[in-house]
Parts: C-alpha cells; structure tokens; sequence
C-alpha cells in the first residue's frame, strides 16, 4: 500500500500520540483528508450529525459509533436491555426465564433503575417496598463521579416530583435528566475496602457482532474502609471508586494508584474462595458485557467507518455476582501511575493493530476479521459469525431455541479453551 | 552478639533523643480509640520523620561480610581460598549435583505447575490431575504427603489448606483466643517497636501495588507478634544468636522483642481470618524466616545462602561475576535484599508463592539462592544497571527459572540459554 497513513486527533494524549508516531503514521488537521481519526464524543456527534455531519470515504476510520450513547448514557443503557429482556421474553428465548419472585435468572445483571423525572411515580412505589434500602442518583450526562449522591429518603429527591411549573428539572435536555438506582451496599470487600472493575472491551462490529476483551483489566480501590453506615453516605471516598474521586483523598497513593489487576484479583479470589466459584465469576462477567452488546446491536448503528473501545465498569457484589453500572465510550487515557500509563499505552497499540490492519491506509470495506497474531493482549470474547458457524456441536449444554447459540470462540485462558460453566 | 548489643543501642539512644519510652502502658481512653481503629490503622498519619529504621538490609550484610571463623586457617580449604565473593566465612554448602539430588522434583521430566499448564501441553496431563492428587492429599490430611505434593507447585484453589495442613495450624479456640490476647496486649500498651514497625510497612507494603490493599492486616500481625513470647522460646535452641534484642520491659517480666519485619504480606492473598493469618505467619516465621535475620551456621541461614549464591554465580557464570564486580556491583549487595525478604516485594505474587510452595516442600530456603541465580541467569544479556534488573524480575516467570536450575547442572547449556535470553 502507499503512502503512510494520515492521522488527527482532538484528545492531546501522549499514549495516543506515541502510538500514532511509532508507526510512521503522518499527523495532519480535520480539514485535510485524513484516514483516522481518534475523536472525542463530542467531535463524533458533529461528524455524523444532521446539519453538520459529513461522508467518510472509503478509507476513513473513526474511533466512535455514531450512536453509541444508546450504550453509554447511563439511561438508555438500561433501556435497551429492558427492551432486550422483554424481547427474548416474548419469543419465549430460555435466556430470559425468571425465577419465582420474577427476577430474571439470566439478565438480571443491571440494578434496578429509573429515569427522573419521567419515572419518579413507578419509583416511588419501588422505593416504599423498602423503605430502609440506599439509592443512588446519577446524572445521566456527566462521567468521572461527578454530581453523584445517594439518597435514603424520598425528601432527598423531592425537587424531581415537582411539576413542571417549578421543577427546572423536568425540561427535556439531556443534561438535566437523572437515573437512580438501587444502590449496592453489600460490594464484595478486600482488606475491608470497596473497589470496582474497569474492563476495555474492544467492538469492531455489530453486526454480526464481533468484540473483543482485554486481558489486563483493573481494580479501582476506594482509600477509605467501606461502611454501609447511613452516616458515611456524604463520604464519596468510602462509596465512589473513580479515580478522579479518589485521588484528591488524603490517602491516595501515587504509587500504585489504589489500582489492582484483574489477574491479583482473581489469585486472591482462587486463593481464598476456590477455583469454581471465581472462575463461575469471571464467567458471568463475559456473560453480561456480551448481553449488553446484544441488547444495543439492534439500534446501533453499524456504520462501517467505526469501531470502538469501551471501559466497563462492574461492581462484585459480597455473593460474587457481578453488576454492571455503566459503560463509558471515551476511558480515560490519563494515566495516573507509571504502571498505568504503560497499561494504556498498550491498550491504544493492542486497539489500532485490530483496528486498522498491518498500520496501512485502511478500507473499511474490509472484513473485520484480524488474524490472531495481532490481538496482543485482547482476547476474541464474542464472534457472531463463528458462533453461528459451529453449530449445536458447540454448545455447552443442550438447549431450545436459535437465539441463544453456542459460544464459539470463547474465551482462551494460557492457551487452553475455557469451559465456560455459563448455564 | 556484638550485632545484638548494636541494635540494643541504637533503640536506646532513638528513646533519648526522641524521649519516648520503650514501653508504656496506654491511658484508658487511647486504649478504646485503638481498639475502635483495630481494623484501620493504616489511615493514621502519626509524624514518624524521626524515626530511622533500626536496621537496614545493607547494615546486615555489612556485618555478615564482615564474618570471620577464628577457627579457620586460610591454607586448608583450596576451593575456599578462591572464592572471590563477599561472604568469608567457608561453611558447607550444596554444590550443583547435590543441589541437583536434593531438588530432584525440579527436573525437566517431572511435571511443575508455572510451566506445564501454561504450554502447549494438554491439561489433562498434568494440571487436572495434579489437583485431583492436591485434593486427596486434603481430604486425607496428610501433613508429610502435602509437603511432598507442593514441590511440583501447589494449584491456587488448594494452596491456602495445603499450607496450613503442612505447618500443622488448625483453628483451635485456643488458637484464637491466643491471638486475641495477643491483641489484647497491644491495646493495653504502646512499645517504641509499634513506631518502627509502622514505619516500615508504610514505607514498603503500603506502595506496594500487590500489598497495598493489606496495609491494615499487616499491622494487626506485626504488631501482635512484636508481643509474643513463645515465639521467643522457640529460639532456644537456636545456637546462633537471635536476631533480636531482649528489651527489659519496664512493666515486668514481659519481654519485648525487636524483629527486623518479616513477610507477611503475601500470606495475606491466602488467609483473611485475622488469627489464622497471624498462626500461619508465626509458623512460617519461626521455622524458615526467621534464619534470614539471624547469624548461623546452618544450611538455610543468610549466611549459607549469601555463599552458597555466591559460589553457583562463579561457578556457573565467572565472566558475568567477574564483570561486575569490575564495574563494582557485587552481585550479592543485589541479590541480598531479595533472599532477605524471600522475594516478597520482588515477584510478582503469584510467582511468589509457587517459590514459597518450594520452601515448604523442601523444608529449605536454599531454593532462594537458587532463584537468585537464575536470575541473574536470565539478566545476563541485559545487566547495565541494578534498576533494570529489578525491573526485569516482576515479568520473569518461575517456569524459566525451574527449567534454569535443572540445567544448572550443564554449564554449556546453561551459558547458551543464558545467551538466548
């Protein structure tokens, strides 16, 4: 191929810049003919916007989805998998049975959410079958922690109940709008602290659906001990993992940043809990980010200019059941320690060579299947081709219906093919 | 003793200068403040510039190099008198055969957890039924089978049982109303060692970014095994000199001791029961660690294992030996701070803990030195600097070290691996 690849970005990041110059690729402006573009969200909302919005051609690569926001605003989030579940519940999909109190056996893998104001009323009657349980309010645009609160009494939010004549709340701009969920005040504690997973989950399709997981994902410890305590609600060092949280806190540590690995993690949870029960875990955490791409691949969408690099986030409840809280499309590439910048710097390099083939002027006509020996740290967690290409001799266990389908590339660990115990 | 009498004193002029008692018992109310913060020490900040560790690694070594046998006349032993390494003392250690005998389930036809299950190698064929043997071995209870299984590495899910069988800790409720009591005794009364001891964790296990979630349990451990005395009495029969000073308590009979902090840390991904952490620890202290910090002429001392690297290492690798110590860098003042800590702080965890499988197994800390060896092995092709040595160890994995030390035996092998790498 000629001619070395032209790159722009709006996100001034040296991991991001490293990477770009590390493979010759040429920097030039928007305005030039460019072939890839690591954009912000807002950028990405102009480039395919109404009024605003332009083609890209053939050989232009974008590192968002159009609209991608139906999986990472935290309302629409779960207003797809509400969708997703009442769909599957329909068709009469085994994946969607409930057991006897009606909670979903499968999909219940997001706490109980409404959006405010909208669902105020619906909430309040959840909010009465128990009284004594914590909330916690979320500002459906804003990210890094910030305008979080948790609440226990319905006075807390009572501003949202108002009608429209003295509520500025009830206005329909994005900005304004709330979900509150039910809180998870029994998290899964080590050493006595709260902490949450940051996941990068690499899509490159939706439909079919092809994503990717990578391996060195991290823990995000709170610096002060975790209380359920209702006099520590204020406290967000005690509740909120976010780094831009938990660095201004006096404990912070710049060291290691109250980051763990995944791979601690699990050592510590097969040490002391077993190898079934973490693996059970782990398992189910691949389950829920698969699902939850499931459940947005209908509406998204699959412009073939776009792939995309999501940070999960998903909190271990004291039953090791894994929730998921949100999904953010632009991850910090900050990097707050030594070791993390050496982490990001790889997730970048690891995203642009599945991303943008052999580091050539892409086509994004091309097939989207990398060959293995590029995947560096990701892990193939989901390909909907090959898994309709294996066929009922790839299931784990027998089941009705073709919605579900075998798992066909699963998960590799060192090697070896997992046998995922997923149902 | 004259390393005795020095620590003796230097705590005593830091209670002059700094006018702290070595002990004292605390006042009712900072008892209930203590008793309530049990569990998060860690977020204390209490000024302790002042304080100065009473003994660093180096200032050990220092003294060990410093050993002499008045016993011994220079013109009996040949190989001894070439010995160019640090260490002057000639006791007896391990060469490669006997090395290669003793660690006979090390060798390349035996199957080791770190290699065999992350190759090519079909599980089945050993991992599977490795652990479908470690289960046995618990079900059945067998100390000595246990401590024969976790040669070849114990599997994550059985290791914390496997240990526990092997030093023969069960939990008792004697055991946990000893550790209680021990607690006891740290609420009633603040020792000088409390600072020390807090300082050292918070300068290493706290920035640690393995151990940093632990902070807290560290200090409940240490702090309980500063006060406990029948720890003490086991070293009664040591014939070396303890590694800590015996401190007339003001308040009685009690005596109090001063240990250079041992490692406590990575037990702390296995146990998260605070008096089962704390009885595995004190084991593990008072059968293997404890030789770290002590001056003896036994085959697991620091002393034995400083010459016993330092013999492999110019044995094995004398042009590498030989170069740094042109360029000044002993390779003991490097390896030293490793086998002082038993690498705990230098490995990653899990990497750790397959070592410390070994030890247990073999009922020997030889395998530190060892590993020491390989490393430095595996570095050759790339020391320009004790940093990157350092850097290099987190990623190294046991598997290469293993298959390193089954081939220590051929030295051409050996070079041309270590060229490879």
């Amino acid at each position: 191929m000629a001619g070395k690849v032209k790159w722009v970005t709006d996100i001034e990041k040296s991991v991001l810049i490293n990477n770009f110059e590390k493979r010759g690729w040429v920097q030039v402006s928007e305005s030039e003919d460019w072939n890839f573009y690591w954009m912000s969200v807002q950028t990405i909302r102009n480039v395919f916007s109404v009024e605003t919005g332009y083609r890209l051609s053939d050989d232009q690569i974008v590192n968002h989805f159009p609209n991608h926001y139906e999986l990472t605003r935290k309302d629409l989030m779960v207003k797809n998998i509400k969708r997703y579940r009442k769909e599957l519940e329909k068709e009469g999909s085994p994946l969607a049975e409930k057991d006897e109190s009606g909670k979903y056996l499968y999909l219940d893998f997001v706490p109980v959410t409404y959006m405010l104001p909208a669902d105020y009323n619906l909430f309040v009657e959840e909010f009465q079958k128990s009284p004594s349980s914590t909330w916690i309010m979320k500002p459906c645009g804003k990210a890094q922690g910030k305008g979080i609160f948790l609440i226990n009494k319905l006075s807390q939010i009572k501003k949202w109940s108002r009608d429209s004549k003295t509520s500025s709340f009830m206005t329909q701009s994005t900005k304004e709008a709330y979900v509150i969920s039910l809180y998870i005040n029994n998290p899964l504690l080590i050493g006595g602290r709260k902490f949450d997973l940051r996941l990068y989950v690499l899509v490159s399709t939706y439909r079919p659906l092809r994503c990717y997981m990578y391996k060195l994902g991290f823990c995000r410890f709170c610096t002060v001990k975790y209380t359920p305590s209702t006099s520590e609600l204020d406290n967000m060092f005690v509740h909120l993992t976010n780094v831009a949280i938990q660095k201004h806190g006096e404990d912070y540590n710049h060291i290691h940043g109250g980051k763990w690995t995944v791979n601690n993690l699990r050592l510590y949870l097969e040490s002391t809990r077993g190898k079934e029960v973490t693996s059970k875990l782990f398992d189910e955490i691949h389950w829920i980010i698969v699902q939850s791409l499931k459940a947005v691949a209908p509406v998204m969408n699959n412009d073939k200019h776009c792939f995309e690099c999501y940070g999960y986030d998903i909190i271990i409840d004291d039953k090791l059941k894994p929730w998921l809280i949100e999904v953010n499309a632009s991850p910090s590439l900050t990097s707050s320690t030594a070791n993390d910048r050496i982490l990001k710097y790889n997730l970048i390099n690891d995203t642009l060579n599945i991303a943008v083939p052999n580091g050539e002027i892409p086509d994004c006509k091309w097939n989207k299947s990398p060959p293995k020996e590029v995947l560096g740290n990701y892990e193939i967690l989901y390909d909907e081709e090959l898994a309709q290409g294996d066929g009922a001799d790839r299931e784990l266990r027998s089941r009705p219906g073709q919605s579900l389908g075998p798992k066909g590339s699963r998960l590799r660990d060192a090697g070896r093919t997992v046998l995922t115990t997923w149902k | 003793g004259s390393w005795e009498k020095r620590i003796l004193k230097s705590l005593n002029s830091m209670c002059t200068e700094l006018s702290i008692p070595l002990a004292r018992k605390r006042p009712v109310g900072e008892q209930k403040e203590l008793l309530n913060k049990w569990n998060e020490m860690g977020t204390d900040e209490p000024d302790l510039s002042l304080f100065r560790p009473v003994y660093a690694p180096k200032d050990f070594l220092e003294v060990l190099i410093n050993l002499r046998n008045p016993n011994y006349e220079n013109g009996d032993s040949l190989s001894f008198r070439t010995h160019l390494g640090l260490i002057q003392v000639p006791l007896k250690v391990k060469d490669i055969p006997e090395l290669k005998e003793f660690f006979v389930e090390l060798g390349l036809t035996t199957g080791q957890l770190g290699i065999d299950d992350s190759t090519q190698v079909p599980p089945e064929l050993f991992e599977n039924e490795h652990v479908r043997i470690g289960q046995k071995v618990l079900t059945e209870q067998d100390s000595a089978a246990a401590q024969q299984y976790v040669r070849q590495g114990s599997p994550t899910a059985l290791r914390a049982e496997l240990w526990a069988l092997i030093l023969n800790i069960s939990s008792h409720p004697e055991d946990i109303l000893y550790y209680e009591q021990l607690k006891t005794n740290v609420i009633q009364h603040d020792l000088l060692v409390d600072s020390l001891i807090y300082k050292d964790v918070k300068l290493t296990a706290s920035n640690d970014d393995y151990y940093f979630v632990f902070e807290d349990y560290l200090y409940q451990v240490l702090l309980c095994f500063s006060r406990d005395t029948s720890v003490l009495s086991h070293f009664a029969y040591n014939s070396a000199s303890p590694p800590k000073s015996y401190i007339r308590g003001k308040l009685g009979l009690e005596e109090y001791a001063v240990f250079y902090p041992p490692n406590v840390a990575p037990l702390c991904f296995l146990y998260h029961e605070p008096s089962k952490l704390y009885q595995i620890f004190r084991e593990m202290y008072v059968r293997f660690f404890f030789r770290l910090h002590s001056i003896s002429s036994h085959p697991s001392g620091i002393v034995s294992l400083c010459l016993l690297f330092e013999t492999l290492l110019q044995t094995y690798l004398p042009q590498l030996f030989y170069h740094l110590r042109e360029i000044g860098a002993q390779p003991l003042r490097i390896s030293f701070k490793w086998m002082v800590r038993a690498f705990s702080g230098y490995l990653a965890t899990d990497q750790l803990l397959l070592l410390w499988d070994r030890i247990l197994g073999y009922n020997s800390l030889e395998i530190l030195a060892g590993k020491s060896l390989i490393l430095f092995c595996f570095s050759a092709c790339k020391i320009d600097s004790i940093v990157s040595i350092t850097r290099i160890i987190r990623e190294l994995k046991i598997s290469q070290s293993i298959e390193l030390f089954s081939l220590a035996n051929k030295p051409a092998l050996l070079k041309g691996w270590a060229n490879q790498t």
